[in-house]
């Protein structure tokens, strides 16, 4: 169907990709698997037509062709569903669909050709949504199923999809995939580009697998393995379960009774929670995103308002409810963030600048009766953390702005950890970090943790969080719903807790 | 390698300014060539063309700080001249009240007050904004009326010498003046009124210098205004990093009094600021924001300033003028080279006020 021939693409210094090769067959589920800058959104955004490759060919059905605009490649039936939708939200389905290939004249729009088109296309591939409904009213899955639409209305037979699970919940992605089946047996071919190997292997035919810019492997998914894709991906051996010796738990560091946070709106993000973190162990919080996780770290941080709070949080005994961030950094609770651009960096600053963030008003950061700031101890402070965590390039000068999200997140944490804290709030770790860091990351806080660190760890990956937590709590509309054993816990149970709360 | 980088755009800003202005000296029927030739010589001649000169820069390097400072923590303090109206009052005012005293004691006082005042000046909208989200630039040039008119109040009928038809205040006691530079430089008349407040503002471009960029202090306010939300998570706290920055913003506001009252003048004269407050914007625009950058700017815009006067006189079509086209031409660039590199970013403060 779709074949890409030693196609390149340079970007300034970049070679995003070198002499790119591979072959979509028809009807099949094609994944495209690698890193972050590992080039396949590049290639599928060329085959597209966004990007003109340097060199290289296109062949659509046999036939080479030259795809300059995404208009070329939508008359060859190819069509592309972005991570990021390209959606109108103040309209509705129908006209967000047919935007940009109106039926009717330029007088009088012909909304309702489009309607039951659009309806009818809905039928046959099971994209149930409502043609006049308003975007902004829908939810994420939904809108991924007026994305879908929008590419089959123009008569797509190729479907390339970036990152499509990406925003969707664990219940949306099986549903998800019951759709991407159903349209390969209407006689679809899809591309989906990933970096998740579970749904790779569940969903797809086929893999390419590619790194640096270059495809390093073409194999049949049911002849490989998570771990191989993952080495391919890597270029060495990764740990895609980290190994964790037994915790020894030791006496509570954190204790919340019945605490509550409520949004400015007035409306409880977060509902009487009570809950407590032992040295030693690392407490998990699952939970689809946007169900008072992000609020809860918040808090317990010390960045929201103490009018927004009730009930109570205890740290080594003492109420620490009303104290801000500041104070309860000092006490040793430190915290990764959620959102590493928002809150964990001065992204304009330089590497060396941002690793004193939250020690920068104390010795040994300061010195000359505590108000200059001991530029050789930011050095050393600084150096420490990039040998320590990994951080490339190694430059302290460097704006944290320059670094990739991984490194950034290495930076963050190693930070963090130089506070030997006793109680570590993280959130979202391994978020837009590649695959080898998130190894990385995974050994450093079970490490923490064996050291006696209270953990608290939200994730919005399961595999993640109940790979590393020792215990499991379940979140659900602000509620925590359920513990269990991660252990023992199946999926399919931590799945139910987190969409149904019951 | 970064310094060059960074110095080339307002480099280029100003080429292309004068590009612009020798456009239009063309129109009018001049040569730009002896134009720009009349303006930069008189500007850098000696003793007479540097002299004033530097003396037009001081005022504009004290703005120019102001305005950084404020700016590095993501506000916009458009306050500076009603900041510096009121700072000069307060040191005339001392001056006159205690006229009495040796400059041991007056000149001090002076300094004093005229800090404390702009500090003030400052200070009151940056509480505002604190406390209650109100935007700083509404409320700073909202008191720029108020000062500006408060103090016309109290010299016309309180401070004015009786009889005089000039809006000033009576003189200030011997003792709060400060020495011309004429007086230790040989060869510098002292009729130059360049004077010590200029050295007093390269002073303070060393200290902002080091505030900003050696102390905790100064990290927090930086960090304040490069992410105040990344500010937030390391426990600093907003609303004292708006505060401050604002009183200091006023404070070196304040300091034009003493080169205006105290070094040249030795009165308060109503209307005294040539729009000192709001080229202070642009000196720290072009000067990238940057206490070494200011001192640049600072002598550009005074080059300018007493290059112009002589424009003015000895062409036949260009009148100074032509200073307020290039001043303005230059701002234009240099702030459309910031919005391209995203520097408007720094005002993430100024994105979160609630009007």
């Amino acid at each position: 169907m779709l074949e890409l021939r030693d196609i390149s693409k340079r970007f300034g210094a970049v070679q995003a990709n070198d002499r790119v090769s591979f072959k979509v067959e028809t009807g099949t589920i094609h994944a495209i698997v690698g890193e972050n800058g590992a080039g396949k959104s590049t290639i599928m955004r060329i085959a597209y037509g966004f990007y003109t490759a340097d060199s290289g060919d296109i062949l659509v059905e046999g036939q080479v062709r030259q795809i300059s605009r995404p208009h070329d490649a939508i008359a060859l039936g190819i069509g592309m569903v972005h991570q990021h939708f390209m959606l109108v939200d103040t309209m509705t389905v129908a006209e967000n669909i047919v935007l940009g290939a109106e039926p009717g004249s330029a007088f009088a729009l012909d909304l309702n050709t489009a309607a039951q088109r659009i309806r009818s296309l809905s039928e046959e591939f099971k994209l149930s949504v409502d043609p006049n409904a308003v975007i902004e009213n829908l939810s994420v899955g939904q809108q991924q199923r007026v994305e879908l639409l929008k590419a089959l209305y123009r008569n797509a037979r190729l479907l390339i999809l970036d990152e499509p699970t990406a925003v969707l919940t664990p219940q949306e992605v099986d549903e998800f995939f019951v759709i991407l089946r159903g349209m390969r047996e209407q006689g679809k071919t899809i591309v989906i580009i990933t970096h998740k190997l579970s749904e790779v292997l569940a969903i797809s035919d086929e893999v390419t697998v590619m790194r640096d810019g270059k495809v390093v492997g073409n194999v049949q998914t049911k002849d490989t393995n998570a771990a191989e894709l993952a080495r391919l991906m890597v270029g060495r051996e990764v740990l895609l379960r980290v190994e964790k010796p037994e915790a020894h738990v030791g006496e509570p560091r954190l204790k919340l009774n019945n605490f509550s946070v409520s949004a400015t709106d007035g409306g409880k993000r977060v509902n009487q929670v009570s809950f407590e973190v032992r040295a030693g162990e690392i407490v998990g919080i699952a939970g689809v995103e946007g169900n008072g996780q992000t609020e809860l770290i918040e808090a317990l941080a010390g960045l929201v308002p103490a009018s927004q709070l009730s009930g109570s949080i205890s740290f080594e005994g003492h109420d620490i409810t009303n104290e801000g961030a500041r104070s309860r950094r000092e006490r040793g609770i430190a915290h990764i963030p959620e959102d590493r651009h928002r809150r964990g960096l001065l992204l304009e600053f330089s590497l060396a600048e941002n690793s004193i963030l939250g020690v920068h008003y104390r010795p040994p950061v300061t010195s000359l009766g505590n108000i200059m700031l001991d530029n050789a101890a930011i050095q050393r402070r600084v150096n420490e953390i990039i040998q320590g965590f990994d951080v490339r390039p190694a430059n302290s000068e460097l704006p944290a702005r320059a670094l990739s999200g991984g490194n950034q997140q290495k930076l963050i944490i190693g930070r963090e950890f130089k506070l030997n804290p006793k109680l570590l709030l993280v959130s979202q770790p391994t978020r837009g970090v590649d695959i080898g860091a998130i190894e990385f990351i995974h050994r450093k806080l079970v490490a923490l943790r064996d050291a006696g660190c209270a953990v608290l760890l939200v994730s919005a990956e399961l595999e993640e969080v109940t790979s590393l937590a020792d215990r499991l709590l379940i979140i659900h509309k602000g509620n925590i719903v359920g513990e269990v054993d991660p252990k023992v816990a199946t999926i399919e149970e931590i799945g139910l807790l987190m969409t149904r709360g019951h | 390698m970064k310094l060059l980088r960074e110095l080339i755009f307002p480099l280029m800003a100003v080429l292309a300014a004068f590009i612009v202005g020798g456009i239009l000296i063309l129109l009018i029927g001049d040569n730009p060539i002896q134009a720009y030739k009349l303006l930069i010589f008189s500007a850098l001649s000696w003793p007479d063309g540097i002299g004033y000169t530097l003396f037009h820069a001081t005022p504009l390097i004290f703005t120019g700080l102001a305005v950084l400072v404020a700016f590095r923590c993501g506000l916009l303090n458009i306050g500076v001249e009603g900041q510096l109206y009121v700072a000069a009052f307060a040191a005339a005012w001392v001056g006159i009240t205690m006229s009495q005293r040796s400059a041991w004691i007056l000149v001090p006082l002076c300094f004093v007050a005229a800090i404390f005042a702009g500090g003030v000046w400052g200070a009151i909208p940056g509480v505002l904004k604190a406390r209650f989200g109100s935007h700083e630039v509404i409320n700073t040039i909202m008191l720029n009326f108020i000062g500006i008119a408060l103090i016309s109040y109290f010299v016309q009928y309180h401070y004015k010498v009786p009889g005089d038809p000039i809006m000033q205040s009576s003189e200030i006691g011997k003792g709060a003046h400060i020495a011309r530079l004429g007086k230790f430089i040989p060869g510098l008349p002292e009729r130059i009124p360049l004077n010590l407040a200029f050295l007093l503002a390269l002073l303070c471009c060393v200290l902002v210098y080091y505030f900003l960029w050696r102390t905790k202090w100064g990290y927090e306010l930086r960090s304040t205004g490069a992410s105040p939300t990344a500010a937030e998570y390391g426990g600093i706290s907003i609303r004292k990093q708006i505060v401050i920055a604002m009183t200091i913003s006023g404070a070196l506001a304040g300091m034009v009094g003493i080169n205006e009252v105290m070094g040249y003048r030795y009165r308060y004269y109503d209307g005294f600021s040539d729009n000192y407050g709001f080229t202070g914007i642009a000196v720290a625009l072009l000067g990238r924001n940057h206490p070494f950058g200011v001192i640049i700017a600072a002598l550009l815009f005074g080059v300018l300033q007493h290059g112009g006067i002589y424009v003015d006189g000895f062409s036949e079509h260009v009148t100074k003028d032509i200073v307020q086209v290039l001043q303005g031409t230059i701002i234009i660039f240099v702030a459309a080279e910031a919005f391209f590199r995203g520097q408007f970013e720094n005002f993430s403060l100024f994105k979160q006020s609630k009007v």
